[in-house]
């Protein structure tokens, strides 16, 4: 038992039991930070496959290395979760799904959905 | 008496909303495309090309452009503004952020202007 003088007088990150809307709020951070810092990779390919049939080929040999490939599988990874759960605040916006039990259903949701759909498209591109 | 400090906020709803807005549009640009993709797939140098050069295309894809470059800053402040403490050093950063965002732009016209 905790008494309140025994409170903790910081906050010790690995010792919050973070709920489901956490986890889908810190990541919607974390992957929306990761889009922002490698935006203009992404930039940079578009820009080689739109250039010549030399800048395709480029990007073709760019993207066969393995390492690379698990690079744009995680981006992948951050644009879908950040899409879904975006999709999830704007509905929370307008009061759809805010209660407690719709909530923690429509965060495991968003989890689930972006991870099973990274690992198909992932394999689909690979 | 407010005490206000330098955030880049304007303590109102318009970066928040403009967060919103920029989301619907982007949400509505990827919808399309991956329905697009999926009805016909585009392979190839040509075809990509093909794609980017058709003016409403291009003009579509400048606008969603934009509304990531707009939704990014809004999302990269608040981030400064959680975790970055000392005023001079935020400021410092969201001038980084803005300057590399506004090379983005300028970048994505470039790119799509020169098909």
């Amino acid at each position: 038992m905790i008494t309140a003088d025994q409170r903790p007088k910081y906050l010790n990150l690995f010792r919050i039991r973070l709920p489901l809307p956490g986890w889908v709020s810190i990541l919607h951070r974390i992957s929306g930070f990761a889009l922002f810092i490698f935006g203009g990779a992404l930039l940079y390919l578009l820009q080689e496959v739109l250039r010549s049939p030399e800048g395709y080929m480029h990007v073709r040999a760019i993207t066969g290395n393995w390492l690379v490939k698990l690079f744009l599988v995680g981006l992948l990874w951050s644009f879908l979760h950040h899409f879904f759960a975006g999709v999830r605040f704007l509905l929370l916006d307008v009061h759809v799904a805010g209660d407690l039990r719709a909530t923690r259903i429509t965060s495991a949701a968003v989890l689930i959905v972006s991870l099973v759909l990274t690992a198909i498209v992932g394999v689909w591109l690979w | 008496m407010v005490k206000q400090i330098v955030t880049g906020a304007h303590y109102g709803l318009k970066d928040w909303l403009a967060q919103r807005i920029t989301a619907l549009v982007m949400a509505v640009y990827v919808i399309a495309f991956a329905g697009m993709l999926m009805v016909c797939p585009v392979q190839g140098h040509e075809q990509w090309r093909a794609l980017f050069s058709n003016q409403f295309m291009r003009v579509a894809t400048l606008i969603f452009f934009l509304s990531v470059f707009w939704h990014a800053w809004v999302g990269m402040r608040d981030i400064l503004m959680d975790y970055v403490k000392h005023t001079g050093v935020r400021l410092g950063l969201e001038v980084v952020v803005v300057l590399i965002l506004v090379a983005y732009a300028l970048w994505a016209v470039e790119i799509l202007w020169s098909l």
